[in-house]
């Protein structure tokens, strides 16, 4: 397709009805007013979810009535059908780059970076000296691109999942230092000095007072986190990856122009994502209840 | 009162020798992971097994390799410092030509992202409906791998006759929005009620309370998210141009290094990126104080 037929088609240089604008202005005007109704209704979180979720339907339904009527070519951009067909069609494909990226890489690198980073956080809390060395290198990686790191993580542990757990380890890994460190002294003094005066021991006071205090801190770290390893190992895996995988289906698909099915990839990335998130925000829910950032929200 | 009497010798020792102590030990795990590493490789294709061979040898092979599986920091020292005095500041080989093609998207990227968030962020707080309906989506927007978008962006902005710094940007643009609409709505909320009945009681309208009030009272919040989206964009500079075989760029460098094992070149352009990084996190720190202290702040 030549460049000028792809602008002439976004354009809608292409024949619509002549009612077709007026029509799809008065829509608009019936779902940003439903929206708005929608909003006003106090209630619980769920009417908020579903101001939310209803927001999310028009976009898709105009999406799709766009595309649809301008024509415009499915590699630019896939009605919603399209890639929802891709994605059932797909599915076992899907599936299998799923349990590659999400289950293996994301998973182990995930869970091993957060865990190296409290225990780290954990045992150098009584040591001033490292902390003051530490922190500052530690939030100086914050603006380092480290996903870089990835072709060298191809290079020492192979094509298969472990590079992309090592890159997703480094990623995960100082953002849960620094936040577990920040939790830890989150604990008031009047609190620390009541447990002194209780002769608490310090495994003592850190299992009762400053973990629990250190929660809302490390539950963002986890929610981060969550996110960050999963474009790690998408980002990791174009840099050369086994046959499967979200990010060498996307890579791969996109050079062959099958735009439905990168999509459908992208929908399967963005649910996980999303579920991922909820999950821990219903577990800090469970268990920092007591928190004023939970309590209020 | 101690703290007062503390020589600048004793602070800068407070300050900066563990930073220092920490440091050294990383350079020194380096040279030791470099040997361990290399060794197996040095010793098939280097030394003369047979003939037999002292461990100094074997050190000095790990250290000078060509294509080492981990080249030593001084390696990556020499390689950065030749690709920055070797080569004329245009050529692909100079690390500069490939800091500036990445930096240009990023900060184009993060200056049409903030734009956004700030706008985004002051109709959300003024209408109850886009905050009901638009936040969660802008949240949800983050726990999708915005990254995975970057092939499929450059293509639909390659066929419309985009190329070169704009879909990277792009790219850059949609990371960088995120953290700046999250902490502007929460600081654009910040002020007090008392505040906003105070305003209300001067009969200003809302562009006034907004400009006098919101506004001044949201920088605090607003300079943290510069600095975590200028991270964010150049790391989204940096993977835009991965997929398109994109021949400038740190990213393509990177790339570019991995087809062809050159190891110490991806270690250069890696620690090319970390400064450019630090540099641009850097400028917008030092944007932050001078608004701050022009501010009256300390």
């Amino acid at each position: 397709m030549s460049e000028t037929a792809a602008i002439d088609a976004v354009a809608g240089a292409t024949g619509v009805a002549p009612w077709f604008w007026p029509g799809l202005v008065l829509l608009a005007l019936v779902a940003g007013y439903s929206v708005y109704r929608m909003a006003a209704v106090n209630g619980s979180r769920w009417v908020g979810m579903a101001t939310a979720a209803l927001f999310g339907v028009w976009v898709v339904v105009f999406w799709e009535i766009l595309v649809r009527a301008l024509d415009v070519p499915r590699v630019l951009l896939p009605a919603p059908s399209l890639v929802i067909g891709s994605l059932f069609d797909n599915a076992p494909k899907l599936w299998g780059d799923f349990v590659q990226t999400v289950g293996k890489a994301v998973l182990i690198g995930w869970a091993l970076g957060c865990g190296l980073g409290f225990a780290v956080a954990v045992a150098i809390d009584r040591m001033p000296f490292l902390q003051r060395g530490l922190l500052p290198v530690a939030s100086l990686t914050s603006a380092i691109p480290l996903v870089g790191v990835a072709p060298i993580a191809v290079m020492w542990f192979g094509f298969e999942w472990p590079s992309k757990a090592a890159v997703v380890v480094l990623m995960t890994f100082f953002p849960m230092l620094v936040s577990t460190l920040a939790g830890l002294q989150a604990a008031g003094k009047l609190e620390r000095e009541l447990m002194y005066s209780y002769a608490a021991s310090y495994p003592r006071t850190l299992l009762a007072l400053r973990l629990p205090a250190a929660l809302p801190f490390i539950f963002g770290a986890l929610k981060v986190n969550a996110t960050l390893a999963l474009i790690g190992a998408i980002v990791a895996e174009f840099f050369g990856s086994p046959t499967s995988g979200l990010g060498f289906r996307i890579s791969t698909e996109a050079a062959r122009m099958n735009m439905p099915l990168v999509w459908a990839a992208i929908v399967v990335a963005a649910v996980t994502g999303s579920l991922a998130y909820a999950l821990l925000v219903a577990l800090e829910r469970r268990a920092a209840f007591w928190h004023p950032s939970v309590r209020e929200g | 009162m101690a703290e007062v009497k503390k020589s600048l010798l004793q602070r800068a020792a407070h300050d900066w020798l563990p930073v220092v102590v920490v440091l050294l030990a990383v350079v020194i795990a380096w040279y030791g992971a470099a040997w361990a590493l290399n060794a197996p490789g040095a010793i098939e294709r280097v030394l003369d097994e047979e003939a037999g061979y002292t461990q100094r040898e074997l050190f000095e092979a790990t250290m000078t390799m060509e294509r080492p599986l981990m080249p030593a920091p001084h390696q990556v020292a020499m390689d950065f410092y030749e690709s920055l005095t070797e080569w004329p500041v245009d050529s692909p080989r100079n690390l500069i030509y490939h800091v500036v093609v990445t930096g240009q998207s990023t900060l184009l990227g993060f200056v049409l992202g903030t734009a956004l968030g700030l706008l985004l962020s002051v109709l959300i707080v003024h209408s109850r409906t886009l905050d009901k309906a638009l936040l969660p989506w802008i949240v949800a927007s983050q726990t999708v791998p915005v990254l995975a978008i970057a092939p499929i962006v450059l293509v639909v902005l390659g066929s419309l006759g985009f190329s070169g710094t704009a879909p990277k940007a792009f790219i850059a643009m949609y990371l960088c929005f995120f953290p700046v609409t999250v902490a502007m709505v929460q600081g654009l909320r910040s002020p007090q009620k008392i505040e906003t009945e105070m305003m209300h009681t001067y009969a200003a309208n809302r562009w006034q309370s907004l400009w006098l009030l919101r506004l001044p009272a949201a920088l605090p919040f607003l300079f943290p998210a510069l600095r975590v989206g200028v991270a964010a964009g150049l790391v989204g500079a940096m993977v835009a141009e991965l997929p398109t075989g994109a021949q400038a760029g740190l990213g393509a460098r990177l790339l570019t290094g991995s087809y062809y094992g050159q190891t110490t070149q991806i270690w250069s352009a890696l620690v090319m990126s970390a400064l450019l990084g630090l540099a641009l996190t850097g400028i917008v720190a030092g944007v932050e104080r001078m608004v701050l202290r022009s501010r009256g702040a300390k």
